[in-house]
């Protein structure tokens, strides 16, 4: 009998599925994963020690530049845990305001990653399709805010800009038609009999691992948890009827179908948002600098559950600002998932966590 | 070698390499490529592979673990070779200057032909830059564009 052979692999730090760097060193017997062991660091900047560096208002657009995609929950959260600190209340109009921002970045999240698992399988026509639906989705964000990824919208205190009459017009007609086109589009790519075959019964991870390894956001959902932070009702959540997006089956097929859900639930908050939104003032005026306090949030990002720490020392500077990202949670469930998979499923694995590298790093 | 010389220029293939990046370039290089921005018409295909790429396009700011694999990736892409900065980060550093982990932009490791400033960069700046930097490799070749 002739010895197996093992060979090591690495995918990444350039890869053409992860527009990130980070390496993976695949161990396999044939075609066959039996280890993978993550290397991780190449996105690593030292945010939080920047934060502590900077004056506490400038480190909004330091946060909001620890991920460029979920750039805008970022510093709302940044902006929130900071408001907790001096224990203001910011105005209901600026809480309505942040939740459609917030809902508007998790639509284009949720189209990109859809984009990029159908590239992914290689159908390339549906990556462009799906892109081109997201496209209008930065459309409304450049109207409302000026900006296409790095919004820069929140402020301490509240928010910078409102959402005049005729935006709102133009912003609902928009969401309305994102939320048909991607229902279309979505019905085509889930009962796709490629996409089946090579996502159905890949990279299982249980009810029990998923809880066990605290995993977060789409990936604890696909498996069966009905975990997500909204359910606590923050900003303007609670007064929305949210109920989080649950598939049972806990494969790359249950966190794609959790995703393409929650765009379209995304697309029905927003239209709530707008039929609810109060009159009244965007901000208020928070004076002075953070005493001597800690303060912590959580905040639901399209990829699970953030973490933000701000501890006050009464000066200009945070004593310390901690960020806890959902990619993180997620890459002990990917080191799971991918023993005993085939090698060419690795990409279609990797991805359906939605790993975001630059959150994990910081 | 005019015929390769004048189809190079037509047909320039990219490797997008990310050093250090929020993501916030790295999704408008992508965008670059759908059918809004559409880079094809202009015969640019991105690539996986160094080997096959004639432009290199760096988004983020470089840090000390990021700076040899850039090295790396450059050395591999054959000659002639254009090196596009996108980004505020690539240029400069940006809003990361100070971070310790952080070495600067993109020059301090490898040579850069074209800067794309604007954070994130937005993608008609992108391809504006790609294609001043395919009038650079025309006149050091002496090709009409």
């Amino acid at each position: 009998m002739s010895k197996v052979v093992r060979t090591v692999a690495p995918f990444g730090p350039q890869h053409p599925v992860l527009p990130e760097p980070i390496q993976l060193k695949i161990t396999c017997e044939d075609e066959k994963v039996v280890d993978v062991v993550p290397a991780i660091g190449y996105c690593h900047r030292g945010i939080e020690k920047a934060c502590e560096l900077n004056d506490f208002p400038k480190n909004i657009y330091i946060c909001e530049r620890i991920c460029g995609i979920c750039s805008c929950i970022h510093g709302c959260s940044y902006c929130e845990v900071i408001e907790r600190l001096f224990g203001v209340e910011i105005p209901p109009r600026a809480k309505y305001l942040r939740v459609i921002w917030s809902e508007m970045s998790r639509i284009h999240s949720h189209l990109l990653w859809l984009g990029l698992l159908a590239d992914a399988f290689g159908l390339e026509s549906m990556f462009m399709q799906f892109w081109r639906i997201r496209e209008k989705i930065l459309d409304a964000m450049e109207l409302t805010t000026g900006q296409r990824v790095t919004q820069s919208v929140s402020i301490i205190g509240g928010v910078r800009r409102d959402i005049d009459s005729e935006q709102q017009k133009k912003c609902i007609d928009i969401v309305r038609e994102v939320k048909k086109e991607t229902e279309e589009l979505g019905k085509v790519l889930m009962n796709d009999y490629t996409v089946k075959a090579r996502t159905v019964g890949k990279g299982i991870l249980t009810r029990e691992q998923a809880i066990t390894l605290g995993c977060a956001g789409p990936t604890l959902r696909g498996s069966d948890v009905a975990e997500d932070c909204r359910m606590q009702g923050y900003q303007a959540y609670g007064e929305l009827g949210f109920e989080p997006i649950v598939e049972k089956d806990g494969d790359s097929y249950a966190r794609a179908v959790v995703r393409l859900r929650e765009t379209l639930q995304s697309c029905d908050l927003i239209l709530e948002a707008f039929s609810k939104i109060p009159e009244g003032e965007i901000s208020i005026k928070v004076k002075g600098n953070p005493p001597a306090n800690e303060a912590v949030f959580r905040a639901e990002q399209p990829r699970g559950e953030v973490f933000y720490y701000a501890k006050g020392n009464g000066t200009r500077n945070l004593e310390r600002l901690k960020v806890r990202t959902p990619t993180f949670a997620n890459i002990p469930a990917l080191l799971v998932m991918l023993p005993g998979c085939e090698l060419a499923d690795v990409p279609v694995i990797v991805l359906s966590i939605d790993p975001c590298i630059s959150c994990t790093e910081r | 070698m005019g015929i390769i010389h004048t189809s190079r220029i037509k047909s320039p293939w990219i490797m997008h390499f990310d050093n250090s990046s929020c993501n916030g370039c790295d999704i408008e290089v992508l965008a670059c490529l759908t059918p809004l921005y559409d880079i094809e018409r202009f015969g640019i295909v991105n690539m996986g592979n160094p080997k096959h790429a004639d432009v290199l396009v760096v988004t983020g700011a470089v840090n000390r673990r990021t700076a040899r694999v850039l090295k790396n990736l450059y050395d591999q892409i054959p000659d002639p070779k254009m090196v596009v900065a996108v980004g505020t980060c690539a240029c400069s550093g940006g809003v990361f200057h100070n971070c310790y982990n952080i070495l600067g932009g993109v020059d301090k490791v490898i040579p850069v032909d074209v800067y794309v400033p604007g954070c994130a960069a937005r993608p008609e700046a992108i391809i504006d830059g790609v294609v001043l930097a395919l009038q650079k490799l025309a006149k050091l070749q002496g090709v009409a564009i």
